[in-house]
């Protein structure tokens, strides 16, 4: 596909355009600055500087201190570390709490752990509700003396259904049991202060923040047991090993003091996009509705299902027009079930198939919106002309 | 992304034949809601010859493309013509589907079937069977009738064509069981006229080896166990279960009924299976 060809790109929750400020603010790290930040000299020194400013911009954005942040390559292996460094630190505990709607990298790894422990543990995976809630009165009961930690993801990927760490993480501190979130989704887009939670570990991705694709962070806080995820040198004080990923770490700095300027754009513009795109459609398309709870949701996505129609075909129709979003049918899925997500929510087969997740982000103009909301409307109804299920407006 | 072929987009963005035949003389209905892709072909049939044919289909790209093509190559066929498209020519006429979407042209052949056997008054025999598969109701019959026509190996390929097996997962070991059988089946055909032949010691050996390595070293390595061929006397063939099979209480019936029933079938129906301890 030509890079000319103007793009509608509405699946900023999939992966982000790198900001131009990003890619300014890291290219001297691939050109110029290619010393080892370990390096005695001063040309290997003034990398590593690099690496310390964009650790204070992360922890800027996190509310926590530059120690508490280690550079990961990306989400999943800071979830990985976070989750079996918090098993080894309790190797008496044989229990971990988690929900149904995991993104896979927690998903998998817990639904799999035995494999990477070589022991046994007993996995609580917590159901949500029609809108995506956790329920209180069944995590209370799922948290015992054997829970080793409980993870639980800040915002839904596919949703954007936001849940209240703050309280979750402060239930489990209360019992003494280690916390952590996935926050891949919720950093940038939500205001983060990890200065007054209860949070012990937490995990973010850059490409989803208009960083490269490459680079993640697990937050760990200060005074928690942790035991790294690979054997290796020195780097990160010893917490993850191997050499820095300079350029994307520097990238990646840049790219959460952006989104420390542009939360409160990212909270009022591209909120007011999201909901004239999501009320737009819902109006125009009959048979459409939202899922996931309308206010505790992310500001940037709409996940809208179209009865009677499949996502794969919906999505393929909107690539004529060069429209980007994703789909939880069985189809996109590369499995036969559609999304493990809206499964767990029980939104109906009929709907679960024909779901479409659009997410923005500060970089949509009101026209892709408006753009969006003409096309919409006409590659439903043609799909639904040729669906046996559909049984006429 | 899926690697479509142009056809396939071509077929999926200009479907051709969309709608439903009034007073049709076969419909066909397959699929559902639940499994995510649905197709009703409905036929028009003239003298034992198709004059028209139409579809509705839920369901994805490839899905929407297998129903257009089907309804392209049915027109104008005799019924005993038609009845003869595997999911295979579907599948050629798109210029192949990813392999993952092979169901898809399944979801074709089944419609068809559907729609002439409505025609004719008769049931559907894939329906008929045991379901293996709950999730996506798959009987036996259709995984056994899929192993044949599209010469399949894994369980993973049977879920590609049938989709069985690719919900909770729960029916792997069944359908891998079916996957034996029916390959075995295959090859009995082929063995029964080596059975009544007289056989040097090494020809024996050869025949017994090269059953014990293609249909019983699989099976019992999935235990965690293997088999060795010691010796073979006359009629006797001593064998050494390995791995966890050593100590496993069911290791005389796993060389009577299994081993012994299988070297009967396919080396020689005289053979005498013996554990060397």
């Amino acid at each position: 596909m030509g890079t000319a060809e103007k793009i509608v790109y509405m699946d900023n929750n999939a992966t982000t355009a790198v900001a131009p400020e990003v890619i300014e603010a890291m290219l001297p790290y691939l050109t110029d600055y290619y010393g080892n930040p370990s390096s005695m000299h001063s040309f290997g020194g003034q990398v590593g500087s690099a690496v310390s400013k964009a650790r204070q911009s992360v922890a800027a954005l996190l509310g926590c201190d530059p120690e508490e942040v280690i550079f990961t390559s990306c989400g999943t292996e800071s979830d990985s570390t976070a989750i079996l460094s918090a098993l080894r630190a309790n190797p008496e505990r044989r229990h971990i709490v988690t929900t149904r709607v995991e993104h896979p990298a927690v998903k998998n790894l817990c639904e799999n752990i035995s494999t990477f422990t070589g022991h046994k543990y007993r996995l609580t995976m917590l159901k949500v509700s029609e809108e995506g809630m956790v329920d209180m009165e069944e995590y209370l009961s799922a948290l015992s003396d054997d829970t080793a930690i409980v993870s639980m993801m800040w915002a839904n990927n596919e949703t954007g259904v936001i849940f209240p760490i703050a309280e979750l993480a402060k239930i489990a501190r209360d019992r003494g049991i280690l916390f952590h979130t996935d926050a891949v989704q919720a950093v940038g887009k939500i205001p983060i202060d990890l200065s007054g939670l209860n949070v012990d570990f937490l995990s973010l991705s850059g490409h989803k923040l208009h960083a490269p694709k490459g680079v993640g962070v697990l937050y760990v806080k200060r005074g928690t047991a942790f035991s790294p995820f690979m054997a290796g040198g020195h780097q990160e004080h010893g917490r993850r090993a191997g050499t820095e990923n300079v350029a994307s770490i520097v990238a990646l700095g840049r790219a959460c003091q952006l989104a420390q300027e542009k939360m409160a754009e990212e909270n009022s513009r591209v909120k007011k996009l999201r909901d004239k795109l999501e009320e737009g459609l819902l109006a125009s398309v009959p048979k459409s509705l939202l899922n996931g709870h309308k206010q505790m949701r992310l500001p940037n996505t709409a996940n809208i299902s179209f009865e009677y129609v499949e996502g794969e075909a919906i999505l393929l129709h909107m690539n004529r027009f060069n429209i980007c979003a994703s789909s939880g049918s069985a189809c996109t899925s590369g499995s036969l079930e559609p999304s493990h997500v809206l499964r767990a929510m029980g939104v109906p087969f009929t709907a679960a198939h024909g779901s479409i997740r659009f997410s923005l982000s500060i970089y949509n103009t009101e026209e892709e919106i408006d753009f969006v909301l003409d096309k919409m409307p006409a590659i439903i109804a043609n799909l639904r002309e040729m669906s046996p299920f559909w049984p006429g407006d | 992304m899926w690697e479509y072929t142009d056809k396939v987009t071509e077929h999926f963005e200009n479907p051709r034949n969309v709608g439903q035949i009034k007073n049709a003389s076969g419909v066909g209905d397959v699929g559902s809601l639940a499994c995510g892709d649905a197709l009703r072909l409905s036929l028009k049939i003239d003298d034992n010859i198709i004059t028209d044919a139409k579809f509705k289909t839920f369901g994805c790209a490839s899905a929407i493309a297998s129903s257009s093509a089907l309804t392209e190559m049915v027109k104008g066929m005799t019924v005993d013509d038609a009845e003869k498209i595997t999911n295979e020519d579907i599948a050629d006429y798109l210029g192949g589907l990813p392999k993952e979407k092979m169901h898809c042209s399944v979801m074709g052949r089944e419609a068809l079937e559907a729609a002439i056997a409505d025609y004719r008054g008769l049931s559907l025999p894939m329906a008929e069977g045991e379901v293996v598969c709950d999730c996506f109701g798959v009987t036996d019959l259709e995984v056994r009738r899929a192993i044949k026509e599209s010469n399949l190996h894994s369980v993973e390929e049977i879920t590609n064509f049938t989709k069985a097996g690719g919900g909770c997962g729960k029916c792997e070991e069944r359908l891998s069981e079916i996957l034996r059988q029916t390959i075995s089946q295959g090859l009995k055909v082929v063995s029964v006229t080596h059975k009544s032949k007289r056989m040097t010691t090494l020809q024996k050996i050869k025949r017994i080896e090269d059953v014990l390595e293609r249909e019983i070293r699989p099976g019992l390595k999935m235990d965690g166990g293997d088999i060795e061929l010691i010796d073979v006397d006359g009629d006797f063939v001593i064998v050494s279960l390995r791995g966890q099979c050593t100590d496993c209480f069911k290791s005389q019936t796993t060389i009577k009924e299994y081993v012994e029933k299988k070297l009967r079938e396919q080396v020689l129906d005289t053979l005498i299976v013996e554990e060397n301890k």
